[in-house]
């Protein structure tokens, strides 16, 4: 080796071991001794809920509780790939066809909220009430200006259900006045802050959400609102890399009093946004 | 906007000890990806630079394309790579710091080639036959010019870390965004954009911007003071 | 020492004919200078010779007892961006020696160029003299059979100048064969044994350098000397 090479060659391995090793030192960065991946909504993690809720697991079981955020269909999906542990998601008929697949043994009630319809103060398709059906009725009579969700979450398979429930061929209706945004919650409204349009968002992200413009709930209360989570552990008979007895210690913490007792206890502005609804 | 700006300004007095960590992972990870890229790209770029082979050109115009590369598409196919269904799923790897350096080493290293090849081809123009009548060998040949256009090169490495501390696309789909594990300055000011937390994101923002500005400008204090000393 | 065999060489470089049937055999001692017009192909003829241009047509054909050590001294230094020590040590990296040899012998070559105490600074920061000295000190480290020379003095003062015909005279002396190209036909003089003289890509003549130099034989040669600049100036000549 001449002085040249020499040279370069050792600046350039000292720089790159600093470099990596700074990164491998990090804490973060090298595997927790245990920890499980959490598939689960926009509508959990940007509504705050789970920063509230896992430093009280994870402070009680050593158990770190990874969160990746996505839409209802999305986190059913990547738990089909193998790529979490848990999911905890909010769209019934999409969860049965998960559990029929065999790609979990069990389902269980977590907690639920409730969808509302938000839309301009001033209501210029005066659809204010209590019924959202009612409601859906006259947005598309009117075309009033509506974003949606459209990316297969579990808010937009609610729109979907309401639209059918109206009676209303949302492929024959559709036009300007529909705006498929394909986001998740919080992007969807602030297209819809943006757009002064109508919107049906989940209440937990809409009292977390700060850039309202002109909108308010416009209809609340509707029994078809209702909005339930179900947690279920993905088969380890499908994926054997599945942290079975992490994943469950975590399920079971979300159904027990304490973790009921926690989801209850988280409120935005004094309003409480989940109900727990487990089982006992 | 006014109103958001004073929000911003407030924010960024009050930033908490998350915010320092997931600067201080974005600096770890795009980082780690551009040494990677350093290590791969300079000796593919160099290499390509000093040799004449049939099909060099294509391969050239390729590693331009290359540093186009849209890191979603990255994200995409490394999250399928990575993916437990995937072929190096058995690593779980997917939704670590790890597969975040991955993708944006990916991203770094055709554009540390490009960036390469075009400094180390112009020196070539100038120091090549002389450095072929001494007999050396054309990977010989690439180090003496890599050592030569070594403060250029320099130039190479910040481009690189601009994309890669930058780029939002791969780490948020091979990260995931998760919270104290693999949330990163881009992925954090999307989500608080999302939430609809405008001064938060701004301030976030500004402190990305800060982190940019200073790396370059301790690289260029460094080439600087490299080059005064040592022409 | 290696006699040198250009066959008919020919050479097109992007349509243009460099070399057009060079025909010459250069003795394996001494040196011997290429001289003729700008254009004539001298440098070209270099370069073919060393191996980094392959002719067109023709063949060259070096013929000694073993391998030939080759080194190449340009008109213009070409120097790396690094201390004047690892420039030399460079041109020993394809010998294998061991470290300290190849230190050893690249600092001997710095002091016979009288640059020793310069080793560590940076070559580029060098004079235009000192950079041509460094690149024949990397030449005289390799120990060459065969020096190719292209105008190495063209860029240089005369005490540079002195300096570079002084190492040329001693590695010829040594030993090495030296291929130099030159305008200054004083230095030819002083340093050539030989003569050959290129026109329009061909060799029209060649012979030892007094006879050529003081009664040409052939028209080009005679209209390339006639061309050199009188001693004294226009000014007082009219």
């Amino acid at each position: 080796m001449d002085l040249l090479r020499r040279r370069l060659l050792a600046r350039g391995f000292a720089a790159t071991l600093g470099l990596v090793g700074a990164l491998g030192s990090a804490p973060s960065l090298r595997a927790e001794p245990a920890s499980i991946v959490v598939a689960s909504t926009t509508s959990t993690e940007q509504s705050g809920l789970f920063k509230h809720l896992l430093p009280a697991f994870e402070a009680k079981s050593g158990i770190a509780v990874k969160v990746v955020a996505l839409g209802t269909g999305q986190a059913l999906d990547a738990a089909r790939r193998g790529d979490a542990d848990v999911v905890l998601v909010h769209d019934r008929p999409a969860e049965d066809k998960f559990l029929a697949e065999g790609f979990a043994t069990q389902r269980r009630d977590v907690m639920y909220n409730d969808f509302v319809l938000v839309g301009p103060k001033a209501d210029p398709a005066g659809v204010k009430g209590s019924d959202v059906v009612a409601a859906f009725t006259e947005l598309a009579g009117a075309k009033a200006p509506f974003v949606s969700r459209g990316d297969r979450s579990g808010t937009h398979s609610a729109e979907l259900r309401t639209w059918k429930d109206a009676g209303i061929d949302l492929a024959a209706v559709r036009g300007d006045w529909y705006r498929d945004v394909g986001q998740g919650m919080g992007p969807a409204l602030n297209a819809a802050s943006a757009l002064n349009a109508y919107i049906l968002a989940d209440r937990g992200t809409w009292l977390a959400f700060k850039n309202r413009g002109e909108l308010a709930i416009l209809v609340e209360g509707d029994k078809r609102l209702f909005n339930p989570y179900g947690v279920m552990l993905v088969n380890p008979a499908k994926h054997p890399s599945v942290k079975v007895k992490e994943g469950q210690a975590f399920i079971d913490w979300l159904v027990s009093p304490e973790g009921q007792g926690a989801i209850a206890g988280y409120r935005i502005g004094g309003e409480q946004l989940f109900f727990p609804s487990a089982a006992h | 906007m006014l109103q958001t700006l004073q929000e911003t300004a407030m924010r960024l007095s009050t930033l908490d000890r998350d915010v320092v960590a997931i600067a201080w992972l974005s600096l770890r990870v795009s980082l780690s990806a551009v040494a990677i890229g350093l290590v791969l790209g300079i000796p593919i770029g160099a290499i390509l630079a000093v040799t004449a082979f049939p099909g060099r050109a294509a391969l050239v115009g390729l590693l331009n394309a290359f540093m186009g590369l849209p890191p979603v598409i990255v994200g995409l196919v490394l999250y399928l790579v990575l993916s437990r269904s995937g072929p190096f799923g058995s690593l779980g790897l997917l939704f670590t710091p790890i597969a975040m350096v991955a993708a944006q080493a990916v991203l770094a290293t055709p554009l540390v080639a490009a960036l390469t090849r075009q400094v180390v081809a112009d020196a070539e123009a100038h120091l090549g036959e002389q450095l072929r009548s001494l007999g050396l060998s054309a990977p010989r040949r690439a180090l003496a010019l890599i050592h030569d256009t070594r403060f250029s090169l320099v130039t190479a490495a910040l481009a690189a870390f601009g994309r890669a501390i930058s780029e939002i696309g791969a780490v948020l789909v091979v990260g995931g965004n998760i919270d104290g594990h693999t949330r990163t300055m881009t992925t954090a000011i999307s989500l608080e954009t999302q939430k609809g937390d405008l001064s938060l994101a701004l301030a976030l923002g500004l402190v990305l911007i800060g982190i940019v500005v200073a790396v370059n400008a301790v690289a260029a204090l460094l080439r600087g003071h490299a080059a005064r000393a040592y022409g | 020492m290696p006699s040198l065999h250009c066959e008919n060489l020919g050479l097109r470089l992007n349509g243009t004919t460099i070399l057009d049937g060079l025909d010459a055999v250069i003795p394996p001692a001494g040196v011997t200078a290429l001289i003729g017009p700008n254009g004539a192909g001298k440098s070209a003829t270099l370069r073919v010779i060393d191996g980094l241009i392959p002719p067109t047509s023709g063949r060259m054909r070096i013929i000694a007892d073993g391998p030939v050590r080759r080194a190449f001294v340009f008109q213009r230094p070409a120097l790396v961006r690094a201390s004047a020590l690892a420039n030399v040590a460079l041109g020993l990296v394809p010998l294998k020696l061991p470290r300290t040899e190849r230190e050893a012998r690249s600092h001997a070559a710095l002091a016979r160029v009288g640059l020793a105490h310069r080793a560590r600074d940076p070559a580029t920061r060098f004079s235009g003299g000192e950079q041509q000295r460094l690149a024949l000190a990397r030449a005289w480290a390799v120990e060459p059979d065969l020096l190719l020379a292209d105008e190495p003095t063209a860029n240089l003062d005369p005490a540079a100048t002195e300096l570079v015909e002084g190492l040329i005279a001693d590695m010829a002396a040594r030993g090495t064969k030296v291929v130099l190209v030159s305008h200054n036909l004083g230095q030819v003089m002083r340093l050539a044994a030989d003569v050959l003289v290129l026109a329009r890509g061909k060799a029209v003549e060649h012979g030892p350098a007094r006879a050529i130099l003081t009664s040409p034989q052939r028209p080009e040669t005679r209209a390339y000397l006639s061309g050199e600049l009188p001693w004294t100036s226009f000014a007082a000549a009219s």
